[in-house]
């Protein structure tokens, strides 16, 4: 599969996907999207890179190792439930603000949205660990 | 409508049930496979289906509309989804590598833990 | 607050290990102020127990099912408390000297203080199921004791030789403490008491009877169970003169004291009992007789000496009771004491084997002392302890009839031999020749004859001079809480001649018979028990190793180690859950309507069906690979179809990404164009997923035609954008309502990935064959069975 023209076109396609993905995910509170299926989508992007160009650029382009990506969107969403703790509330319950960064823009910043973050970083690690591992040549 | 997926459901359970019996590590993979979809439209079934709206709150109303689709189900599918594909890639390394280091994909064979020539039974204790 | 007292040993046990660590052996000095503390904690009782009073305190523990951590104390458990505490505390010092600079000195203390809480909680529970609690605590602590020395095969055995007798006849009783429990319509002991008519009535009498005993006749190694007390000998000796001749053996004798007024004094009580108690006291002693290690003939006469205890106890009535009780404390002097006094030579000498030693009395001098003094007590000669206990039970026996006197004759015939027996620990090792024994023997340390001395001096004391005491504070009221009824004692030294202490002239008279023809009896016993050759020690071996076989050949059954056999069964029995409630109930699903159905969707559903079959009946992996992604796609677009966007598009990736993963593993792995399935088997198969099919089918439209509670979904179409801030209800349940759930999907996601990471890197594992081999090899109990088969 590795053909000039996959070569040329996947790491232009992959990156576009990945935009795709942060779009799906910061939507999905309101539209269809949300972590999980964000998460797929870039997973999947990543892992046709690596089908095409290779495991090791993907690992460079992804800089930390996958695992990792993913135990620290575990982290993150974890933290997101201990925020709460702080103004006196059950673990996980959803908290908001809405600062104002110009007039009349706001933007809406909550727990839930970091959760959600988390479970992106979580399931593209995981998932494009296992995908590389298959990659890989022994 | 239900009727209909409840068929397919029951087409799904039957073909991967089948697929499950059998020795073949392969076939055994696809069987996990079909199983999760199945068991996902079961529980979308289950929740009773209509046609078309989906579950999202117009812009600028604070209450559903009444003909929405059930959400709750849908919630629960959507991580399932996501964990029937985690199990089946993490089965599909893990059988494998069981091919790899075993060098068969038939499970008759595959008897590592179970080794096929068994000890003799116990004289003391 | 005596919750707290019996907690006390217990939490002295967490403080031994670090006192040992910190001071060595004498340790064991200021651990034996745990003992001596309670000791004077629970004179606090003798006072209102002595006249009569019954002294009762609860906390609640499982309060709905009867079940509380409930004490009482009466003679009965303050006596036994005494004597748990009294001899425990010159038992945990002996134990320093004994076990001084052994490695594992501060476990063995730990442990032993363990035994004297659970010993102590026992005797003074008034809650059966508490008792039953603190009797199996007995038990497991009894097996760590033994087992102390876990580095011997026989050590490890007897440790669980006794842990599955003591342990099996506990779980026994337990189930007849529950039938007394039903029955008397209480747990605690206290109320059960007066309801013995209740339950010696009661239609299942003879079934709790049996089961209780079941309990006591284990642990107290009545025969056949015997045989785990003198293998228990392996143990360490303080171990042997705590808990198997003082302590917990006799905790059977205090269950069948305890239980005496609600099961006692009914035809079958007294018939058992005797029988049992004759059996054993005879079998005890004939083979304490046979032996020549000194630690084993004592512990046959601890066995022989329950017998006679369980003898007493199934002849009923006071005076019986009383002679049980007199000998019950005596015999925990003197054999404590008697142990004790084996250990020290054991330890000083090198030897233990009775016809190696001689001549001991002028290097251990105090040791032969109170070797002489305890064993004048075991003979039952006057002016000790021993001697008033075998009056008493002389004295019950000769006011009886023909029942009586052959019992009588039965415990004439146990106490000469044990009487020849006492001779024999007092005398031979200590008078006599000079022969020079493994080690150059001195006395021992203070550590070492403090305990035998003060015990033995004991039953010449109580005798003598602190009888009417001993007499109002712990015999009276001891006889009374057994009996169920005031009993006054008259107890003297001298009676007078009456036909009790002529039956004893008789005993001591044949004593000294057995004690100079020791050696004649020694051969012929040999003799007969060689033509026997099978006995319950080997039953045992013979029954576990039967067992365990029983328990590979289940295995393998169940096990058949195909996994396709594995499959079966449990698909096979999914499809009977599915359908055999809709055969026998007959709620099959009305006859679903058919709407019409759109064109698209008859499209996708042709598309669906196809996916599955070509699926299933794929031969080539490109097939497999292709079909697998047609039906995923196609569920895809149900999803998109009914209102669920969300999945759908969830599904499209995951459809994708399978897709890909699963190329990427089939490249290296085939898929085999035929089935491996023989014909019949691809039936039989067909069958049961057809039927796996039908019954999720039938099921799915029993679901859909019922009502569907819709509140919950309601609930969150309402809130999810008033409070929750998203319009996504879907991603609004994921990330806020339901969050938690999905943190917990996450964690799975998460392992799956660090699981497959952690597969694909890890290296062959080296060939097991070796292993298994070795797994094999002969433990213990092997060559029992060789002899059998």
């Amino acid at each position: 599969m590795n053909t000039l023209i996959l070569r040329t076109i996947v790491p232009l396609l992959t990156g576009l996907m990945v935009i795709y993905s942060i779009v799906v995910l910061l939507a999905g509170h309101n539209e269809p999207g949300g972590g999980f299926i964000g998460g797929l989508i870039a997973a999947s992007a990543f892992a046709l890179y690596g089908i095409a160009c290779g495991v090791a650029p993907v690992r460079r382009a992804l800089y930390f190792h996958p695992i990792s990506i993913a135990a620290f969107g575990m982290l993150l969403s974890a933290l997101s439930g201990v925020i709460s703790y702080y103004k006196g509330v059950p673990f996980l319950t959803g908290l908001w603000w809405f600062p104002e960064i110009a007039k009349g823009v706001e933007v809406p910043l909550s727990t839930p949205l970091m959760f959600d973050i988390g479970v992106w970083l979580v399931v593209v690690g995981s998932l494009v660990t296992i995908a590389l591992a298959l990659e890989e040549k022994e | 409508m239900e009727s209909y997926l409840s068929i397919l459901v029951g087409l799904y359970f039957a073909g991967s049930v089948y697929l499950l019996l059998s020795q073949s590590l392969v076939r055994i993979l696809i069987g996990i496979a079909l199983l999760g979809n199945g068991v996902n439209l079961l529980i979308f079934t289950s929740g009773r289906i209509t046609r078309g709206v989906p579950p999202i709150i117009e812009k600028g109303a604070k209450i559903a509309d009444a003909s929405i689709a059930n959400p709750l189900p849908q919630a629960l599918i959507l991580t399932a989804i996501v964990i029937s594909f985690a199990l089946f890639a993490f089965v599909l390394v893990l059988s494998y590598r069981a091919y790899q280091e075993i060098g068969t994909d038939d499970t008759a064979k595959m008897r590592l833990a179970e080794p096929v020539e068994p000890s003799r039974l116990p004289k003391g204790y | 607050m005596i919750g707290y007292l019996v907690l006390t040993p217990f939490l002295a046990a967490l403080l031994a290990p670090v006192l040992v660590f910190l001071i060595g052996h004498r340790a064991s000095w200021i651990l034996a102020l745990v003992p001596g503390y309670l000791l004077y904690r629970f004179y606090e009782f003798v006072p209102a127990v002595a006249k009569g009073e019954t002294v009762l305190q609860s906390h609640e523990w499982m309060g709905g099912f009867g079940i509380n951590y409930s004490f009482m104390i009466d003679g009965l458990s303050l006596t036994f408390a005494f004597l748990i505490l009294g001899i425990g505390f010159f038992i945990v010092i002996y134990a320093g000297g004994y076990l001084k600079g052994h490695q594992k000195l501060g476990r063995f203390l730990a442990v032993l203080l363990a035994f004297m809480g659970s010993m102590l909680g026992l005797v003074v529970s008034d809650n059966l199921i508490t008792l039953f609690v603190f009797w199996e605590l007995t038990s497991i602590t009894s097996f760590l004791l033994i087992g102390f020395d876990n580095e011997r095969e026989a050590s490890r055995r007897a440790a669980l030789q006794a842990l599955i007798i003591t342990g099996l006849g506990g779980l026994v009783m337990l189930a007849g403490f529950a039938l007394i429990g039903l029955v008397g319509g209480t747990f605690e002991l206290s109320e059960l008491l007066s309801k013995g008519e209740v339950i010696k009535e009661h239609g299942l009498y003879s079934l709790m009877f049996w089961l209780v005993m079941a309990g006591a006749f284990t642990k107290s190694a009545q025969f056949p169970f015997h045989s785990w007390l003198p293998n228990a000998m392996e143990a360490p000796t303080p171990v042997s003169a705590y808990l198997h001749s003082a302590t917990m053996v006799k905790a059977g004798v205090f269950l069948l004291m305890r239980t005496y007024p609600m099961l006692g004094e009914t035809e079958l009580w007294e018939t058992v009992l005797p029988l049992f108690g004759g059996i054993t006291l005879l079998i005890g002693t004939v083979l304490a007789v046979r032996d020549k290690d000194m630690k084993l003939m004592l512990a046959y006469t601890t066995v022989a000496s329950l017998g006679l205890l369980v003898l007493m106890l199934g002849v009923g009535g006071a005076r019986a009771i009383e002679g049980a009780v007199l000998y019950l404390i005596a015999h925990s002097f003197f054999k404590g004491a008697l142990f004790m006094v084996v250990g020290t030579v054991d330890h000083e000498a090198g030897t233990r084997q009775i016809d190696k030693l001689s001549g001991l009395r002028s290097a251990m001098p105090i040791t032969a002392l109170a070797a002489a003094l305890a064993a004048l007590s075991m003979c039952g000669l006057p002016p000790f302890i021993g001697f008033i206990a075998k009056e008493s039970i002389y004295y019950s026996l000769t006011h009886g009839g023909l029942h009586e006197w052959t019992i009588a004759i039965v415990a004439i015939v146990g106490n000469a031999l044990m009487f020849g027996v006492a001779a024999s620990i007092a005398i031979r090792p200590f008078m006599g020749k000079w022969i020079d024994p493994p080690k150059a023997v001195h006395e021992g340390p203070v550590m070492l004859f403090l305990g035998p001395l003060v015990l033995s001096i004991t039953g010449l004391v109580t005798a003598v001079f602190a009888l009417n005491f001993m007499q109002t504070n712990f015999f009276s009221p001891m006889v009374n809480a057994v009996a169920g009824s005031e009993v006054k004692l008259d107890l003297h030294l001298w009676h007078g001649i009456n036909p009790a202490l002529i039956l004893s002239v008789i005993t001591v008279g044949l004593g000294i018979a057995v004690f100079v023809f020791t050696a004649n009896l020694k051969k012929f016993f040999d003799k007969v028990l060689n033509f026997i050759g099978w006995g319950p020690d080997k039953g045992f071996d013979q029954f576990i190793c039967c067992l365990t076989w029983f328990a590979a050949l289940i295995t393998r059954f169940l096990q058949t180690g195909q996994m396709r056999t594995y499959m079966r069964v449990t698909f096979f029995v999914t499809a009977l859950i599915l359908l055999v409630p809709m055969f026998k109930l007959n709620i099959w699903p009305k006859m679903p309507n058919f709407p019409e159905l759109r064109l698209w969707e008859i499209g996708v559903f042709v598309i669906l069906v196809v996916g599955i079959i070509q699926v299933v009946f794929a031969r080539t992996r490109l097939t497999a690979i292709i079909s697998l992604g047609i039906q995923g796609f196609s569920v895809a677009l149900i999803f998109m179809m009914f209102g669920a966007p969300d999945l759908s598009f969830t599904q499209f990736m995951v459809e994708t990404l399978s897709v890909v993963i699963i190329a990427l593993v089939l490249t290296r792995l085939k898929l085999m164009k035929q089935d491996r399935r023989s014909t019949a088997s691809l039936l039989f198969d067909g069958v049961v997923a057809l039927s796996v099919g039908v019954g999720m089918g039938t099921l799915l439209m029993n679901i859909t035609q019922a009502p569907i509670d819709l509140r919950l979904s309601e609930f969150f179409s309402t809130y999810s954008a008033a409070i929750a801030h998203g319009r996504n209800i879907v991603n609004v349940i994921l990330v806020d309502f339901r969050a938690i759930d999905t943190l917990g999907e996450i964690t799975v996601v998460l392992i799956t990935g660090v699981s497959a990471l952690a597969l694909i890197r890890v290296k062959a594992v080296p060939d097991r064959k070796t292993k298994t081999s070795q797994a094999s090899s002969k433990i213990a109990g092997s060559e029992a069975l060789k002899e059998t088969s």
